[in-house]
């Protein structure tokens, strides 16, 4: 039984001999992305700390614009490269050890794009939702009192 | 059989039912179908985890003061270095799985047997080291005050090492000064039989006010976050009338009812979230160690095909996946 598999990583700028030399090949870009993200969260350098960018102010399209960018306008830029780094690993986790890249195209995409987006829909709307929960407990006129 | 199955003479043709347009067998599908739904599960837990954190964003505990522990270390703050070991475990495990994959492949079934093995252990280690991460947890860490309003006040004193000042944390038991106390915890056997009432706290909070008013430099922290992510600190008069009018029970540890690091629903997310994967992972095991016999019988090899490896491997290699989710979201962010 005989299994074809694609041997190039990083779009064909590495490739591999055989399937067990890249499987370790993959093993060492997991274990340096890890490394990277321990080193991080230990020493969190001052620069990441902070949002690079403030909230439009205004009306409708400021809050179109705040959402779309989000990421960038609330997520303190450390959080978000660990969240982009996790996606890193989870890509290279489905593709190399689950052999998404030898499966073919439909089955890809019939695994990836129906989570994905199944996936992004609950998180919108959960923290979406947990947003403003905050501002109902934390709002000026709050009828909540926590502090007693 | 020609008079029983209808044969349509189409089989070969594309809506016959005679080709495979996904080049994917039957078992291996329905892993992935199980695996997409299974990967909606645990994001609807870390979402949720994302509702009740976003919730209460100001005064969420802080991780790397939560999960400092290192066996054999004791008394070290080191954060993320066990959590690290954790993971990296697990890839490692995920890589010998997928090499018994390959060794399959090439029906080699010493490797393969060589390969399972290995990943048993690895997975095994790993839900070892869960255990102790949550003895750790629940056995706690400093203790603190839990107020009427449910909020966390915690202790501590400004010291200087290497001339930055820290807010450095007092542990109960040094802070605590005893006194005769009346309460003792109902027992069945001599109050009402049908009663029975948990441990009580180490502590009184008459205790831990004699021991503030005792030690005049410790302060008080209670859970809001500042501009610089760091917990507030009281000034002393408000440290003692906190604990004074505000305190109601101390604790020590963490559990689904109180949390000493702070709000009952991080412990009640981390039990969990980290229970359900380490569930997953103690399933997992169990199911590799079927296979791993399976294999030493020669079943596959009889068989003919070790695809059956390939479909435990999709498991394993998913549970290390939710790992990776469960490590940036607890541990990271």
């Amino acid at each position: 039984m005989a299994h074809e598999h694609k041997l190039e990583i990083f779009r064909g700028l590495v490739k591999f001999k055989s399937n067990t030399s890249k499987i370790w090949g993959v093993l060492i870009f997991l274990t340096i992305v890890t490394a990277v993200e321990v080193v991080l969260g230990i020493y969190k350098p001052d620069m990441f700390m902070h949002t690079w960018m403030d909230p439009f102010e205004g009306g409708f399209f400021a809050t179109i614009g705040n959402i779309i960018l989000s990421p960038i306008v609330y997520m303190k830029p450390l959080n978000f490269i660990f969240i982009a780094l996790t996606i890193v690993k989870a890509y290279y986790i489905t593709w190399d050890f689950m052999h998404m890249r030898d499966e073919t195209g439909s089955m890809r995409k019939m695994v990836v794009w129906t989570s994905v987006f199944l996936i992004c829909y609950l998180i919108f709307i959960l923290l979406q939702e947990g947003g403003y929960v905050f501002s109902v407990y934390n709002g000026a006129d709050a009828l909540i009192k926590k502090d007693f | 059989m020609d008079s029983t199955v209808a044969s349509t003479g189409t089989e070969e043709k594309t809506w016959g039912g005679g080709n495979q347009p996904l080049k994917a067998s039957y078992g291996k599908m329905m892993m992935w179908f199980f695996i997409v739904s299974d990967a909606l599960t645990f994001s609807g837990f870390l979402a949720a985890y994302g509702f009740s954190r976003f919730k209460f964003i100001n005064e969420w505990p802080i991780a790397d003061e939560v999960f400092t522990h290192v066996p054999f270390l004791h008394g070290q703050e080191l954060p993320m270095i066990y959590v690290a070991f954790m993971t990296f475990i697990l890839i490692m495990s995920s890589v010998t799985m997928v090499l018994a994959v390959d060794a399959g492949h090439h029906m080699n079934k010493a490797k393969v047997t060589i390969y399972m093995f290995l990943t048993i252990i690895g997975g095994a280690i790993f839900v070892g080291s869960q255990a102790w991460e949550w003895a750790t947890f629940i056995q706690g860490d400093y203790g603190a005050v839990q107020t009427k309003g449910g909020n966390i006040l915690q202790f501590g004193e400004y010291v200087t090492v290497d001339g930055v000042e820290k807010f450095k944390r007092v542990s109960i038991e040094d802070l605590a000064i005893a006194q005769a106390s009346e309460r003792t915890a109902h027992e069945r056997k001599n109050g009402l039989w049908f009663t029975e009432e948990a441990t009580l706290p180490p502590y009184t909070v008459n205790e831990i006010y004699a021991g503030l008013v005792a030690n005049e430099n410790v302060l008080v922290r209670n859970q809001l976050l500042d501009e610089n992510g760091h917990k507030t600190v009281l000034s002393r008069a408000e440290s003692l009338s906190q604990i004074k009018e505000n305190g109601k029970l101390v604790v020590k540890g963490a559990n689904l009812q109180v949390n000493e690091y702070g709000t009952t629903l991080f412990a009640d997310f981390f039990f969990f979230i980290t229970g359900f994967h380490g569930f997953h992972v103690l399933s997992g095991v169990i199911i590799n160690i079927i296979i791993f016999f399976n294999v030493i019988l020669g079943t596959y090899e009889r068989r003919g095909s070790y695809e059956m490896v390939e479909k435990v491997g999709l498991y394993w290699h998913f549970v290390d996946l939710v790992w990776v989710f469960v490590f940036t979201f607890f541990y990271l962010v």
